[in-house]
């Protein structure tokens, strides 16, 4: 082991994968189609969603390049609305919402708590082929016309006076939201029923914790999001008329259940996330999570505050100034949890062992923009600047900080964190270093420029906007080509390593969880034996011992 | 929990039981995981339903004496005796588990088939009002008529209720109610339909024995969804049918 | 599982894989409640109660909820996570109702 890094691979001229693992265990197509193996799923997942990704990621490109101009001359204003919402669905429903749980959680929380599988490995099964359901309506949608509405679908505009493709988004909003139902269900049920001896509840890693967070805001959140839905279709359909005011409906009410489910929804996004950053900072500094209870009931407590706050996001459309006045108070309370976090991983830092290893470099990230993302958040929290800037860029800025600067960074973290793991085999490091920073300098150049255009009062979703703005928006599009190349970068270079990347051994990051002391990629059923846990985690010096132990056996086996 | 694994080690005399899935540890583990996923997925369900309730409260407090006329069309005796039809099948299948649990064959059988006949006569007077409704235009969109609140003397059910005119203004705000009952009852019909096609599925299996030799998870689950149904149904009857009948 | 001494299992049966057992006299108890209380809410409705009209019904109908979960659906004999289970979803439920309910109430209040 060198002094400036910690990774530790074999020997690399004998290095070899292991022969039995999940990956080789069968092969064909149906067995991976028909597995119940989560590794396989989480894959399946991993596969589906950087495909619905890159959709997104080239909607996106045409967004910014339409806004290069004040005029809307690249495409009709129409097609730029179809173009906005496909955007916000597709990224949402089928990017963020399943991105780290769905892959990342599928695959490592059974091993993380010492389990041969999820609980329910059908229904896993089934959760994916829903969402597989879910995006093909989606992309039949697209096809077909698009749709209009946002992706809010704010009545009446969605109910009564759009024409396009409601009803099969919404069905595929539907189901896809059954999809991560499912899954939070899963793993709810595992973690409570699933774990190994000896992996007591303050055992677990954070990332099981904010895993597990999120998913009670799986289960109890997307069912009103899919009766809002039932409605709105009916309402389209056959005017019923509990969302049309003419008919002596109330249009808020829509809001009302759609943001009960939709704020806690970017809890969903976010809380796994903080999960993936807690395990690489602890790992990349070589210290146990400052403050590892606050950290982990900080996440219980984000999913908790997170279902009475949701009228922030109707400020300003008529709901009465006396319920205005508490969840305003209730959101700023938000930023307590989100704060703690950010507090105890900086401690984390705090005379550690710091290396700076892509993972790394991506939470680094992550904790800055994260936390302008959440400080913004406050602003708009406080009545007197939300009406000033909701509705603008600054509205934009603030959820893409938080979810791409924060999620998606936390994602390619995770993702380059347990590469090894998932493949066997290492990411190239100096290049995805580059990518790192890429996506970082393009990320802020991007949608920093969106908080200065939102200050000065440039609207939300319009396809042209007044000359003055022009300058920044340049930026910002500018921005989003550099962001561009630094997300294609990763996807080009690990699947460049599938194949030519370094072995990696079991535990090149020398980490603490269970995860890393197994095979990698890991066998079917995960531990030959199931493991009696008897440390806490991130106990740098249980890990320490082992590997003594385990090299004075290697030498007196050979002696 | 050691004493009851051993003994039912002792029981089946071989480690592992055909059912258990190969990644539980024990058959206990299996139970536990399973029956509260079972749970997790009721809460779903009362999330699902809860937005309903909630618009159902909005209205009814905007729109009283809309949703009270509109309320007097319904049939309080087909109300009543759906009440009473759902409570038996739920008692019914509360027995079904119990004979499972007894392993009683043919006790099994017969309180899924009674629950499965009286699932099927619950929807039958479900279609009879529906039926109703259709008839007299009730049925919220293009064909809703206001006829029943605007001349309640020309109406039967207004004219027995003892129903004074309502303005037109709040006439029209009967669409709603009307909308949230057949969303509502609609919803719960779904469930009742769904359930009864697994009760198809589990007669034919019961009748094979399949639940009577000491795994009866299944059943014990789908009474738990079953005895939910029928929950949902004990607040829709008085919030439908009672809103006030005195008036 | 510690809950689980009190049950009438026969011999040789595991109660704890098989759910507890509940004595069909229990059922029957249950059900003639359950009647009961349908007849008590429909008469009820007849009775000019004012306000009391609905929250004679809703209390009706949340004790026969309560009936029906405690004991058709053995949470009375079930483990503390099957409890605390329901009560999260009745939880969640009340926020959902009560926190739309706040915007809705003091809209009439007028502007400050």
């Amino acid at each position: 082991m060198s002094s400036a890094t910690i990774v530790s691979l074999p020997d690399q001229s004998t290095a070899r994968i292991p022969k039995t693992n999940f990956i080789t265990k069968e092969n064909g197509l149906l067995s991976w189609l028909l597995t119940g193996d989560h590794k396989r799923i989480a894959i399946l997942y991993l596969i589906s969603i950087t495909f619905f990704f890159a959709i997104g990621g080239s909607l996106a490109g045409l967004i910014r390049l339409e806004l290069l101009t004040p005029q809307s001359d690249l495409m009709a204003t129409d097609t730029y609305n179809k173009v906005f919402t496909m955007h916000g669905v597709i990224m949402i429903f089928l990017f963020l919402v399943p991105s780290v749980p769905a892959t990342l959680g599928n695959f490592l929380i059974p091993i993380m708590i010492g389990a041969k599988d999820l609980a329910l490995p059908k229904v896993n099964l089934l959760s994916w082929y829903l969402y597989i359901a879910g995006g093909t309506l989606v992309l039949y949608t697209m096809m077909t016309g698009g749709v209009d509405t946002g992706w809010t679908f704010t009545t009446p505009l969605s109910t009564h006076y759009v024409n396009t493709n409601v009803l099969s988004t919404g069905l595929a909003i539907f189901i896809a939201g059954f999809s991560s139902i499912f899954t939070g269900l899963n793993f709810i049920v595992t973690i409570h029923k699933m774990r190994a001896p000896g992996m007591t509840w303050f055992r677990l890693p954070l990332f099981v914790w904010s895993n597990y967070a999120a998913s009670i805001l799986m289960v109890l959140g997307t069912p009103v999001l899919a009766i809002a839905i039932v409605l709105v279709a009916l309402e389209r359909t056959v005017g019923i008329g509990v969302f049309d005011p003419t008919k002596g409906g109330d249009p808020l009410l829509f809001q009302h259940l759609f943001w009960f489910y939709s704020h806690p929804a970017v809890y969903i996004m976010i809380l796994p996330g903080m999960g993936v950053i807690s395990e690489v900072i602890s790992t990349f500094s070589r210290k146990r999570v400052f403050g590892y209870t606050a950290v982990a009931f900080s996440s219980v407590a984000i999913a908790v505050f997170g279902f009475f706050v949701w009228e922030h996001h109707m400020f300003i459309m008529g709901v009465s100034n006396y319920s205005t006045l508490v969840f305003s108070l209730l959101t700023m309370l938000v930023a307590v949890p989100s704060a703690i976090k950010i507090f105890n991983w900086s401690f984390t830092l705090y005379k550690g062992s710091i290396t700076f290893e892509t993972p790394m470099l991506y939470a680094f990230g992550f904790m800055g923009l994260f936390t302008i993302g959440g400080l913004t958040g406050v602003f708009l929290a406080a009545t007197g600047t939300d009406i000033h800037l909701t509705e603008t860029y600054f509205i934009v800025a603030h959820f893409h900080f938080v979810m791409v600067g924060g999620m998606l960074m936390a994602f390619l973290s995770g993702i380059h964190f347990w590469w090894p793991k998932m493949t066997g085999r290492m990411y190239p490091e100096k290049i995805s270093q580059l990518a790192a920073v890429v996506t970082f300098i393009g990320f802020n150049l991007t949608f920093f420029p969106q908080f200065i255009l939102g200050e000065l009062g440039m609207p939300r979703r319009y396809a042209s906007y007044p000359e003055e703005f022009q300058i920044l928006n340049v930026f910002s599009t500018a921005g989003a080509t550099v962001l561009g190349v630094g997300y294609l970068l990763p996807i080009l270079y690990l699947t460049w390593s599938l194949k030519y990347g370094e072995i990696a051994g079991s535990n090149p990051w020398q980490a603490t969880g269970l995860e890393w002391q197994i095979q990698s990629p890991p066998l079917t059923e995960n531990f030959a034996e199931i493991p009696i846990v008897d440390h806490d985690a991130y106990d740098y010096e249980w890990l320490e011992k082992m590997e003594l132990a385990k090299k004075q056996q290697e030498v007196s086996s050979v002696g | 929990m050691s004493d009851s694994s051993t003994l039912v080690q002792a029981d089946h005399a071989h480690e592992h039981p055909p059912y258990q899935r190969h990644h539980f540890e024990t058959m206990q583990q299996q139970v536990d995981a399973t029956g509260f996923a079972m749970w997790l997925f009721l809460l779903t369900e009362i999330m699902f339903f809860g937005g309903m309730f909630t618009a159902y409260l909005i209205y009814r407090n905007w729109y009283y004496p809309a949703f009270v006329a509109a309320s007097h069309q319904l049939n309080i005796f087909w109300g009543s005796l759906n009440t009473l039809i759902l409570i038996s099948s739920s008692f019914t299948m509360a027995m079904g588990v119990w004979s499972a649990q007894m392993r009683k064959q043919g006790t099994l059988v017969l309180c899924l088939v009674l629950t499965f006949i009286l699932g099927l006569g619950f929807l039958g007077i479900k279609t009879i009002e529906y039926k109703e409704k259709f008839e007299k235009h009730h049925v919220p969109g293009a064909h809703y008529s206001l006829n029943s609140f605007l001349n309640p003397d020309s109406d039967k059910e207004a004219k027995d209720a003892g129903d004074k005119p309502l303005p037109l203004d709040m006439a029209r705000h009967t669409e709603i109610y009307f909308s949230l009952y057949f969303a509502m009852t609609g919803m719960h019909a779904l469930h009742m339909i769904i359930g009864i096609c697994l009760l198809g599925y589990m007669i034919f299996r019961a009748r094979q024995g399949a639940y009577t030799t000491g795994h009866v998870s299944f059943v014990e689950y789908f009474g738990l969804y079953w005895h939910f149904v029928d929950i949902v149904w004990i607040f829709l009857f008085p919030l439908l049918y009672l809103i006030s009948r005195h008036q | 599982m510690s809950e689980h001494h009190e049950s009438h299992a026969p011999e040789g049966h595991d109660d704890a894989l098989e759910g507890h057992i509940v004595s069909p006299v229990v059922y029957i108890i249950i059900f003639i409640a359950l009647l009961i209380g349908t007849a008590a809410t429909i008469g009820a409705s007849y009775l000019d109660l004012h306000e009391w009209n609905p929250i004679i019904a809703i209390a009706i109908a949340v004790t026969k909820a309560t009936l029906v979960v405690l004991f058709f659906m053995h949470v009375k004999y079930s483990p503390k996570l099957t409890k605390l289970t329901v009560g999260a979803g009745l939880f969640t439920f009340l926020v959902l109702i009560f926190m739309t309910l706040s915007d809705y109430i003091s809209r009439a209040w007028g502007r400050w």
